[in-house]
């Protein structure tokens, strides 16, 4: 339990950039200067790059003129003007509406939506309009050029409102592209590839990670590419699958279950929509058993969509139940939020993870069931 | 101690006059109504509606209540209003200061939005409401739910996150409920509560016409200037002024939403405004002054109890503090700070009830010592109180507890006792 300190602790290294991992992305290492950045930073660069290169991009939503309440666009407003970088009034709907439109033009539009929580006025625009813009018109009109970033995920103190993973509503919706990173490299490639992708995409960033996680990001121009989920830990027992801030927690975990002689695969899927099925699943088919883990609520979560498709593609070689580690099926909890995480949670509602062992790490229940 | 108004309570002694008062003035020329970009001044002179009789629904303007105070022989509020008026706006101010100490000491958590400053408005508006009357508030809500009725100590135990607190501490700052007192929440989301509170303004309504139930209450939506640039908000002045609900919706315009600033997104920075255009008053009060705001209230809520319908009023006022205790208030201008601070509410009746002889400076300050114990009582009252229990997590998201469904091993997963087991710790 003490080991499981991924959500208190100060400074975190990032999965994947301390273990000697394979990696997968673009970027270059040794040649190119790197800065020791934080994500907010990390994402403030990838902005400032974004309006630098494109001279039609534009940068709006609530209170991003002083660099936003979290501190990702500052200097926008100060180096690109006014007129490329500004504030709306606090009407969601209006805003993501108002991007369709800017970018159905040929604009790009980064909407910045407060918190991920307040997405859902924004919610019809995004499933009636962005996502069927191409579509429906049959590709005389696209709206590409949408990016959509806000701020997702559990914060410690965030309460019902400020604390939501809404990424399995917008997975249901074919048309868009959800994309989650999970340290400050990977979001500065990725909104940048997001940016500059020809769909629109919903962009969600770890609140929790925007000042704890720091590391060294190169200060150049680059892309990771959307739709490839990377294997930031390669084992033979079980593989792991995540997204954002619960990669941490899942690190963690894997250093645990490394302890028992347990060899954890860690993949970050990185894209939700449309996911990378090729290397989870030949993950899949090298160790045989699945765990999946999200803060979301554990019902309609996008666990289950992985696992469905996991289950249909590699029936045979499965020696266990894919799990999923998730929230409960309650609001985000104030008080609770201890409980609610898929950290401490001793009652999933996956049937390979109730066991009445007193080890008590919870994922290492679920591995020595699944094994 | 809240005044109740009856339906038929004359304000002018003429019950069949269907105008509220005496002929309505013309509107003065609208000058500039909060200044230039540059300079945030803002008059602090009234507006009028004038209405046109050539309406459908006559939309009867709201008097320019309160004159200049020296030119009124009588005086606004009794010596006992006046003194419940002061003890509430004490009690709001010393539980935000107290709010603020105990966040930076760290028993509470959470956003905490605190209402320095803007307590005229919640005084002057709940002050007159009855226990059956509703109230909708936003995230600022601690001194709503406090005007409202809820105890301090509920209300403290609520921001602990204890389980004596009024929602039994699952929501935290900004959800405060209470069925007793009618408070139906505040609510995080802004915008959110208006639909709420126009549904409730339906429900008294439809007891009072088709249910033939005794019933006048009202409702009265507190939210903020950001709000007004909401979609929701303007669909339900729409619904309001159609279906005529005894609803009142009360602007606390403070200028500022968290770093915007009112004038630079609103295209008409004159929220007042908004209400003639879809058929209902609307008027615009300092909402610095609790006199003021109390006088324009009376006639919103009497109109409103009596059938006709909604109000939007507009108070220009104005927070202290950031907007949330995690907000360095940075942006926002010395000057205009100042200004301000000078035109505190509680200052402004301290000094009207110690000039006019209502109360003496010595039951003030008997008032404040009694507000300050009780809010120090009211700490150790949410400090002793016990955390909630574990299984608190899983209760009330369905009505049906065991709604939850079955849990792996047979049993309803509320009930697992491994779950269930210990009690929270944060």
């Amino acid at each position: 339990m003490a080991s499981l300190l991924g959500r208190f602790c100060r400074k975190l290294v990032v999965p994947g950039s301390a273990h000697g991992s394979r990696m997968t992305s673009t970027t270059a290492c040794g040649s190119e200067t790197v800065k020791s950045l934080n994500l907010y930073s990390a994402i403030n660069q990838a902005l400032h790059i974004a309006l630098e290169t494109d001279p039609r991009s534009y940068v709006f939503g609530e209170d991003v003129g002083f660099g936003g309440v979290f501190r990702c666009t500052t200097g926008l407003a100060e180096r690109f003007g006014k007129n490329r970088v500004f504030n709306t009034p606090l009407c969601e709907q209006g805003i993501v509406g108002f991007g369709i439109g800017l970018a159905a033009m040929g604009n790009r539009a980064v909407v910045e939506i407060q918190f991920a929580d307040y997405i859902y006025p924004a919610f019809d625009q995004i499933v009636n309009e962005a996502a069927k813009f191409r579509y429906r018109s049959g590709n005389q009109f696209n709206c590409g050029g949408l990016t959509i970033r806000a701020p997702y995920g559990a914060v410690g103190h965030g309460g019902h409102y400020h604390s939501q993973s809404p990424e399995a509503f917008f997975c249901h919706v074919p048309g868009i592209k959800v994309v989650i990173p999970r340290s400050p490299r990977e979001a500065k490639g990725l909104l940048l590839s997001s940016i500059r992708d020809p769909n629109p995409v919903v962009f969600f960033e770890p609140k929790w990670l925007y000042r704890q996680a720091v590391e060294e990001v190169p200060e150049h121009d680059y892309m990771i590419p959307l739709s490839q989920a990377e294997v930031i830990r390669e084992g033979s027992d079980i593989t792991l699958v995540g997204w954002g801030a619960q990669l941490t927690v899942m690190e963690q975990a894997c250093l645990d279950a490394e302890k028992e002689g347990i060899s954890c695969e860690l993949i970050d899927l990185k894209t939700l929509l449309p996911w990378d099925k090729e290397t989870v699943e030949a993950s899949v088919k090298k160790t045989g058993r699945l765990l999946i883990s999200h803060e979301a609520p554990i019902t309609g979560g996008f666990g289950a969509e992985i696992s469905a498709t996991i289950l249909e593609r590699c029936f045979l070689k499965l020696e266990a139940p894919v799990s999923r580690v998730c929230g409960l099926d309650t609001p985000f909890p104030l008080v609770f939020e201890p409980f609610y995480m898929p950290t401490k949670n001793k009652a999933s509602s996956s049937s390979s993870l109730s066991s009445p062992s007193k080890n008590t790490h919870f994922l290492i229940h679920g591995f020595s069931r699944l094994l | 101690m809240a005044t109740s108004f009856s339906a038929t309570l004359p304000l002018h002694g003429s019950q069949e006059n269907r105008l509220l008062l005496p002929p309505i003035r013309l509107a003065p020329p609208p000058s500039s109504f909060l200044g230039f970009t540059r300079s945030l001044t803002i008059p602090s002179s009234r507006r009028l509606y004038h209405a046109h009789a050539a309406r459908r629904s006559p939309v009867v303007g709201v008097q320019e209540v309160v004159k200049e105070k020296k030119v009124t022989n009588s005086l606004l509020i009794t010596k006992e209003e006046g003194l419940v008026l002061y003890e509430d706006m004490i009690l709001g101010r010393s539980f935000e200061d107290m709010c603020a100490q105990m966040y930076y000491r760290g028993k509470m958590f959470g956003f905490v939005h605190l209402y320095n400053g803007q307590e005229a408005v919640s005084t002057g508006f709940i002050k007159l409401l009855t226990q059956s009357d509703s109230v909708v508030s936003t995230y600022r809500d601690h001194v709503h739910a406090l005007s409202k009725g809820v105890s301090a100590r509920a209300v403290m135990s609520e921001l602990f996150g204890k389980v004596t607190g009024c929602c039994r501490g699952q929501g935290g700052s900004m959800h405060m409920f209470s069925k007793e007192h009618n408070m139906l929440g505040g609510f995080a989301f802004i915008g959110e509560g208006i639909p709420v509170a126009t549904g409730a303004a339906f429900t008294s309504k439809y007891k009072r016409e088709v249910l033939k139930q005794d019933c006048e209450d009202v409702t009265v939506a507190f939210f903020g200037d950001g709000t007004c640039n909401n979609g929701q908000f303007y669909e339900c002045l729409n619904m309001a002024a159609l279906y005529k609900l005894p609803i009142i919706f009360v602007v606390e315009n403070n200028l500022w939403a968290i770093g915007m600033s009112h004038l630079r997104s609103t295209s008409d920075p004159e929220i007042w405004k908004k209400g003639p255009a879809f058929g209902m008053p609307g008027v615009h009060v300092d909402g610095m002054d609790v006199l003021k705001v109390r006088e324009v209230a009376k006639e919103a809520v009497t109109r409103a109890r009596r059938g006709e319908g909604p109000t939007l009023v507009e108070c220009e006022t104005y927070r202290f503090r950031g907007h949330s205790l995690a907000d360095p208030d940075e942006l926002r201008d010395a000057a205009e700070k100042a200004k301000y601070a000078a035109r505190d509410p509680i200052t402004a009746l301290k000094k009207y009830l110690v000039e006019n002889k209502l109360a003496s400076e010595g039951e003030l300050k008997t008032i404040e010592k009694k507000i300050d114990e009780l809010v120090e009582e009211a700490v150790e009252f949410a400090d002793a109180s016990p955390q909630p229990g574990r299984s608190q997590l899983l209760e009330n998201v369905f009505a049906d507890p065991k709604g939850f469904g079955i849990g792996p091993d047979g049993r309803y997963r509320c009930e697992d006792p491994k779950f269930t087991q210990g009690t929270a710790q944060v």
